[in-house]
């Protein structure tokens, strides 16, 4: 049974630089593997139809014939299948997030 | 003596995921306790009808935030033993290491809010503080912060460059000079102590009938981990069960906060002994077979019942996780107790309700 | 942990003195679960004698009912209730018995329809709510 054990550790933390960031005011660097939003390159886009297959939440959509594609943004969880199954490369996923959106509409190219 | 009925929850400041307790109280002591789920109840068993088996694999990972990954891993361990595929040595190790990462971000996040739920605020917020430096080695080696995302039938996703190890070395290293301070105040402070000494006294024969597992019942004297079946890389590395013998809420406090220092020790072990190799092995085909597969998570056992028939889709998908498992010793411990111990003997079991009702 | 393969088939009348046999042999419950097959319910109850997994199964018709293990496994209790408010399965005798409050479910006995892509996933409500605005457009 020992009194004040959170001393030591209180005080410390009273003079060192805080743990925390001023997030707003100062932006979050994410680190170089994380998974962030999808980027898609239309030039190399063969519209396979593969991606849309190997999406788990179905949030892309291409139609071959019209060639289109498109991504409803929400659904993604960013897991990365797409990027791998893609034959021509041309899925990628950059490190930030993307930003916060007030509709529910896809994206199509 | 008149009875009142006390609801508790699924609103509780103490409670980090929704369950009901009706609670049964004669002038401040708990009488009985009567749970009610199905807040998050999402029927996961069922949508394995809808979804392939290899994309199944986010799905298992979603069961829970806090124990995701291994989940995961459980997943893919019962398809690769129904499908009979082997799975690189490489990548054995690579989910050890990421499994035992997930553990110590658990049981960090457990002891910031037991130390939330006895009043002492500040020392919440120091453990979350390293579990801060934990959670961004997950996400500089597996992208996601809680969602690790990097299992995959037959194997793992992505690697941990030479680099990214010895980056991890050194985190590793400042947390383990932060955890001594702060599991010596947990462990030794005496307020702290008057909280958790004597609450929720749980017997080793009763802790066995009621078929606890995980911490909780190697706080009550049952030496039983499910490392030591010798899954992913555990069959290499060495594991001794914490084991402590009062059976009440301090020592299931001082198993967790031990383990800590067990579950650093095992990635540096796998660190050291990490072979080079493969990442996946290929799988093709569709599983046919059942098996039941069991792993560790950082609140326990936890079953995986899959049953295949050769198609696409599973049969059958069977989540049974520990939360579910020391749900009846919660209720006994219930009984009996004392209302304001109420949010202590909830918290000690380690509840992942999502995990309970997927 | 995949030497975990073996699944005894007994009836439902063997039931009892099997989990009997068990806990003379301090057994720990692990499990029970439900399976829905076309016209019957596939039980397993799975339990560790020193960390082998024992498991038990049984048929059992949509409408039969099984006799409660909770006398002898009091923890058996949320198990047998879950059975009972997902798949409908009757179950005599339960220690703790909550009728069927224990999932709040917006849809009653939700996993007890018959499995495959077809069935849905138990949104009968939805179902009907269409066919009733349905109706009373027409």
């Amino acid at each position: 049974m020992a009194f004040f054990e959170m001393t030591r550790l209180a005080l410390k933390w009273a003079v060192t630089r805080p743990a925390t960031s001023r997030y707003p005011f100062e932006p979050r660097r994410p680190m170089p593997g994380s998974r962030g939003r999808l980027l898609f390159t239309r030039d190399s886009c063969v519209y396979c139809t593969v991606c849309a297959k190997k999406c788990p939440t179905g949030a892309l959509s291409v139609v071959r014939s019209q060639k289109k594609w498109g991504i409803d943004r929400l659904l993604c969880i960013t897991c990365g299948y797409c990027v791998e199954a893609c034959p021509k490369k041309s899925l990628s996923l950059e490190t930030e997030h993307g930003t916060p959106t007030v509709t529910k509409d896809r994206e199509t190219w | 003596m008149s009875r009142t009925i006390i609801p508790f929850g699924p609103q509780h400041p103490v409670l980090p995921e929704p369950v009901h307790l009706d609670l049964v109280v004669e002038d401040e002591k708990v009488v009985e306790a009567r749970p009610s789920i199905g807040f998050v109840h999402r029927g996961l068993e069922k949508l394995v009808e809808r979804k392939d088996y290899q994309e199944f694999v986010y799905v298992a990972e979603r069961v829970c935030g806090i124990c995701s990954f291994i989940h995961g891993q459980t997943y893919c361990q019962a398809i690769e033993a129904i499908m009979q595929i082997k799975v690189p040595e490489r990548a054995l190790y690579l989910r050890t290491i990421w499994g035992e990462l997930s553990r110590i971000h658990s049981h960090l996040l457990w002891l910031g809010l037991t130390a939330d739920a006895v009043g002492f605020e500040s020392l919440f917020m120091h453990a979350w503080r390293i579990r801060e430096k934990v959670l961004n080695i997950i996400e500089a080696t597996t992208g996601g912060r809680v969602i690790f995302g990097s299992c995959k039938i037959g194997g793992v996703r992505r690697d941990i460059s030479a680099e990214q190890q010895q980056q991890m070395r050194k985190v590793l290293s400042e947390i383990e000079v932060d955890l001594q301070e702060v599991t010596k105040v947990f462990l030794k402070d005496s307020s702290i102590q008057a909280r958790l000494c004597g609450v929720g006294v749980l017997s080793s024969a009763d802790a066995h009938d009621l078929g606890c597992v995980g911490p909780m019942a190697r706080a009550s004297g049952l030496s039983t981990d499910m490392r030591r079946l010798g899954y992913a890389a555990f069959k290499d590395l060495h594991i001794e069960p914490v084991v402590k013998t009062e059976g009440d809420s301090y020592a299931r406090c001082a198993v967790r906060c031990l383990e800590l220092f067990q579950s650093i020790d095992l990635i540096r072990q796998a660190l050291d002994k990490l072979p080079e190799g493969e990442l996946a092995a290929k799988v093709t085909g569709n599983p046919n077979g059942e098996v039941m597969a069991r792993t560790e998570q950082p609140r326990g056992e936890v079953v995986y019942g899959i049953k295949a028939n050769g198609s696409k889709n599973l049969q059958r998908f069977r989540v049974r996780t520990p939360t579910f498992a020391n749900l009846p010793a919660m209720v006994k411990l219930l009984q009996g107790c004392d209302l304001a111990d109420v949010p202590v003997v909830v918290l000690t079991i380690d509840p992942c309700i999502s995990c309970t009702e997927r | 942990m995949s030497r975990d393969h073996q699944f005894e088939v007994i009836r439902a009348d063997q039931l009892f003195g099997a989990v009997e046999q068990l806990r003379a042999r301090r057994a720990r419950l692990v499990q029970i679960c439900a399976t829905s097959l076309p016209n019957a319910l596939e039980l397993t109850y799975s339990f560790d004698l020193g960390s082998e997994l024992t498991n038990l199964r049984l048929e059992v018709g949509k409408e039969e009912s099984v006799p409660s293990i909770t006398s002898l496994y009091w923890c058996a209790f949320l198990y047998e209730n879950e059975m009972h408010d997902l798949f409908n399965l009757q179950v005599s005798n339960i220690a703790v018995d909550f009728k069927g409050t224990l999932y709040n479910t917006r849809t009653k006995f939700a996993f007890a329809g018959p499995q495959g892509k077809a069935a849905g996933l138990g949104i009968a409500p939805a179902g009907g709510a269409s066919s009733a605005a349905h109706a009373t457009g027409n």
